[in-house]
């Protein structure tokens, strides 16, 4: 096993299916909303009802348009819909329209980095990328008796990318995927969430010893985390040295990968496979794209995720580790520019954002402050008029009220005690009654400053400036001496 | 009023000879009534002139063919399989019928989801031809030409993918016509074959051909396959064009063998009272139209069998009850579909399935391309192009029910519009030996309903000026 395992490369090619950002199904008005009751977004069309005729949503055309240009893949002038043909409950018309023999885009190419080794490139190429609709959901009862069928994912818009077998590792595979996820998120085509379903991956793998022919493939089907990727690559590729290992042959099949067990179970094989009966979808016309429409699309492209982390390192002077979890996801990282924008200091509405913002704001929810609110409070922060302890429970309560930070300060007598006698007042107050602590700063007890700090702090309120204080403090001390 | 009087002339109709004929599957003739009375109201307060301006279709019984969905009917395709079907929306071209004044009668029967000439292979029983009953109206549009023939309705809407409109108007005497592919949406028809599928009219007149056309064309937002910007015309204008100037080219292989001595002889007269009336005839010369039923066939059903693919007991239609899943789906489709339909799915399948795609589908619809590049050669030499609409008249009821080779031959003449999606239209031209009638198709090129139109009117005023 060992031997074979130094002496054998794992080859691996993916189809990544993610759902595209449309308001509108693909061929219908129907919303695309995630989490409705069941059946509540349906209609005639994304039902299959007789007599009823599917429409392109144009918004998908030009989604995969910028698919297309963000993975460097050539756009056909002409391209046409297809017909997939088979049986099953969640596909109401017992047909899928899918695209074929003309896919939209082709013959792509993303250069991709792996987190280890930064300095280490490699490159995938993109066979093909083409438009499809998705299919229902069954729901089985827990006797087993029965299913129900929900058809409000029925024609959400897919897009089905394919790779050549580029990838060797799962550490390549799970760099690719990060890769075109920032890609395909930042440019608004799809949200790419694993977990809600709306990046899905098959992963085609073999092994052959380098330098011979390709070995028998087998294909697991629907991953939808990183961790099941990199699970089922490493069982995949173990089951099939064994295989090997025995003196056996890997047969050509679809297997279906456990993510509870580790292990993958043969589910269909090439003799077995289906027989879809593709032929051009006969109720919709060729679909043309011009080169205006496709230089529209261009125009209109949002930065990638490389292009904004290098502006706020190179214009805000953001640190590279900032830019990089500020861009995790693009819905962030639109916030924290309409804030900057908005008049806050770049470097600490990015901090603030990472620290406190996210702390509160759950994952595909709309943020719970706006980002205009968020600058005026970090204003007052950046002119000295609050300190950070106070600007942390102003944000705090604004998560609850509705207030502006601005008048709230005012209106609370929140601002920072800037008195320069109020001041050294009550630090000299401070010192004579905590005679205790001046004693141990003087006996070298560096710590009792802390404490005088906070006491002074106290006696403020909370509206002082913990620097300021503790150079008043140091000043005052060293006067007594 | 002349409303009240058509309409119950119709009905009398109806009365007398729906129980024999069997034009209807589902009829709703008080519905109807009560509308007709509405518009008689109308028409005693507003007048003539007025009345007709807001409905242009005013009085205008119909009959619809039940594989077009209206809301809240039933729309059967005369299967068992969607006996109990009700659609929740109307067909476009339906509801502009309706809007603009039609009179609903009913659905008439037709073959079994449009798989048929002779509407035969109707689940609910055949329809006979008005002319003579031991004989066939046609098909698949059966139902709807003969309630026109019949006298039940003034007009009647079917569908036409290889001459369903056409064939039975030729076997009943009466006007099928079929515009270009695209012009009527497709919305809520209930798919046969897709690219092939088309609404069309049955009529007594051409005029009446005219008037639906009108009213039923133009863009719909829920058919993708339409032409956005279909030209439409004047069709009044169209009609007293006459038949001085027109240049007509007859397929030579339209009038060779296959076609019956009755039809030939009829049609010949019918060219030679139309060369007398100005029109230029000659025969020509169109390559290819004799592969137009094997092309038909290999496509047509290609796609019949995926747009049947959905009627297997989960969503739509009746169920077969069963443990399993795939055993299910077996049982439903064994039991609710019949015997021509079984043929085409399976056909169909056969066609797309495994490496037939290339030597089959792909073939076919290279010499689809190539017939359509013959036609607009054609069209540059000739204005319309002329043959017999069928080989023979009515032929008896079971005699090629047996022989699906012989039926599916009566496409022969017909099939060359739908693959190239041309607008056509049947014409009575005289009868045979039998007294039954003979019909005379007209194609024209796309868009170019107003020539066809014309010719048919032309065609229609010479008959009547002999009679």
């Amino acid at each position: 096993m060992t031997e074979l395992r130094e002496t054998y490369e794992t080859v691996i090619g993916l189809e990544v299916h993610a759902e595209l950002r449309t308001e509108t199904k693909i061929f219908c008005g129907c919303s695309t909303r995630f989490g409705a009751a069941p059946n509540t977004l349906c209609c005639p069309v994304c039902t299959g009802q007789p007599g009823s005729l599917p429409r392109l949503n144009r918004r998908v055309v030009e989604h995969a348009i910028a698919a297309g240009l963000v993975l460097d893949c050539r756009i056909r002038r002409e391209t046409r819909m297809d017909r997939k043909n088979y049986f099953y409950p969640d596909l109401p018309k017992s047909y899928q329209i899918s695209q074929l023999y003309a896919p939209i885009c082709y013959d792509g190419a993303v250069r991709v980095r792996t987190p280890q080794e930064a300095a280490e490139k490699f490159t995938v190429r993109i066979h093909e990328l083409h438009m499809e609709e998705d299919a229902g959901k069954l729901i089985h009862s827990e006797d087993g008796k029965h299913s129900l069928v929900d058809y409000n994912r029925c024609g959400v818009p897919l897009l089905e990318i394919v790779t050549e077998p580029d990838l060797r590792s799962a550490e390549q595979v799970v760099a690719f995927l990060k890769e075109l996820r920032d890609r395909l998120l930042y440019a608004g085509i799809s949200d790419c969430r694993m977990q809600e379903g709306s990046m899905r991956v098959d992963v085609n793998l073999s092994v052959h010893k380098p330098g011979t022919p390709l070995g028998t493939r087998t294909e697991m089907k629907n991953l939808s985390s990183f961790r099941s990727v990199r699970q089922a690559i490493a069982a995949e590729t173990k089951r099939q040295l064994a295989v090997l290992a025995a003196g056996g042959a890997v047969r050509q099949e679809t297997r279906r990968f456990d993510e509870a067990t580790g292990e993958s179970v043969g589910m269909r094989s090439k003799e077995n496979a289906e027989d879809y009966r593709y032929f051009p979808e006969p109720d919709l016309p060729l679909i043309r794209i011009s080169p205006e429409w496709i230089a529209q699309v261009k125009a209109s492209l949002p930065k990638s995720r490389r292009e904004r982390q290098a502006y706020y390192a190179s214009a805000w002077g953001l640190p590279a580790y900032d830019a990089e979890l500020l861009t995790e996801d693009a819905d962030v990282a639109d916030f924290f520019e309409r804030t900057a924008a908005a008049g806050a200091p770049p470097k600490e509405a990015g901090k603030f954002i990472l620290t406190e913002l996210l702390r509160v704001r759950k994952e595909g929810e709309p943020f719970p402050v706006t980002p205009e609110a968020l600058a005026e409070l970090l204003r007052l922060l950046a002119d000295g008029r609050i300190n950070r302890t106070t600007a942390k429970e102003i944000f705090t309560r604004m998560l609850s009220e509705p207030i502006a930070p601005a008048e709230y300060v005012k209106a609370q007598g929140l601002s920072l005690v800037s008195d320069e006698t109020a001041l050294r007042e009550t630090a000299e107050r401070i010192l004579r009654e905590n005679p205790e602590a001046v004693q141990d700063y003087r006996n070298g007890k560096q710590k009792a400053i802390g404490y005088l700090v906070g006491q002074t702090m106290k006696a403020l309120r909370g509206r002082g400036q913990a620097e300021r204080i503790r150079g008043l403090l140091e000043e005052a001390l060293g006067r007594l001496e | 009023m002349w409303i009240r009087d058509e309409f119950e002339k119709n009905c009398d109709c109806l009365n007398e000879r729906e129980s024999d004929l069997h034009c209807f599957l589902s009829m709703q003739t008080e519905k109807a009534r009560a509308r007709m009375l509405r518009q008689e109201e109308l028409l005693a307060q507003v007048g003539e002139a007025e009345a007709r301006r807001r409905f242009p279709l005013l009085g205008m019984t119909l009959g619809v063919k039940d594989n077009l969905c209206v809301e809240g009917f039933p729309a059967t395709c005369a299967s068992k399989m969607l006996e109990h079907y009700v659609p929740v929306y109307t067909a476009t071209a339906v509801d502009r019928a309706l809007a603009a004044g039609a009179i609903l009668m009913g659905k008439t029967n037709m073959d079994e989801f449009a798989m048929g000439s002779s509407t035969e292979t109707s689940c609910f029983g055949p329809t006979r031809n008005p002319w003579d009953r031991e004989r066939v109206p046609g098909g698949s549009s059966g139902g709807s030409a003969a309630a026109v023939a019949a006298g039940m309705a003034r007009a009647a809407l079917g569908t036409d993918s290889g001459g369903s409109v056409r064939q039975p108007a030729a076997l009943c005497g009466v006007v099928g016509m079929k515009p270009t592919y695209g012009k009527i949406s497709r919305c809520g028809l209930i798919a046969y074959a897709s690219s092939f599928d088309e609404i069309g009219t049955l009529t007594r007149n051409v005029e009446d051909a005219a008037r639906l056309l009108a009213v039923m064309e133009g863009y719909d937002g829920r058919d993708d396959s339409m032409c956005r910007e279909a030209p439409t015309s004047d069709y009044r204008s169209a009609l007293a064009g006459g038949a001085a100037g027109l240049r007509i080219g007859i397929p030579q292989g339209w009038l060779g063998e296959g076609l019956s001595e009755d039809v030939k002889r009829a049609l010949l007269a019918a060219v030679e009272r139309f060369r007398t009336a100005g029109a230029e005839i000659e025969t020509t010369e169109l390559p290819l139209t004799e592969y137009a039923v094997p092309v038909y066939h290999v496509l047509s059903f290609a796609e019949a069998g995926s747009n049947l693919g959905r009627y297997h007991g989960v969503l739509f239609g009746r169920r077969a009850e069963r443990e399993a899943l795939e055993e299910m789906y077996d049982a439903t489709r064994a039991r609710y579909l019949e015997t021509e339909v079984k043929r085409r799915i399976l056909l169909g399948t056969f066609v797309l399935a495994g490496g037939n795609y290339d030597v089959y589908y792909r073939q076919a619809e290279r010499v689809r391309q190539s017939l359509r590049r013959n036609f607009d050669r054609a069209f540059r030499r000739y204005d319309l192009l002329l043959g017999p609409t069928t080989a023979t008249t009515a032929w008896k009821l079971g005699e090629k029910l047996a022989d699906p080779m012989a039926m599916y031959l009566s496409d022969s003449y017909t099939a060359a519009a739908n693959l190239t999606g041309l607008p056509a239209v049947s014409v009575p031209c005289g009868s045979d030996s039998r007294g039954l009638p003979v019909g005379m198709q007209l194609i024209a090129p796309a868009y170019r309903e107003d020539m066809l139109l014309r010719a048919a009117a032309a065609w229609e005023r010479i008959r009547e000026n002999d009679a």
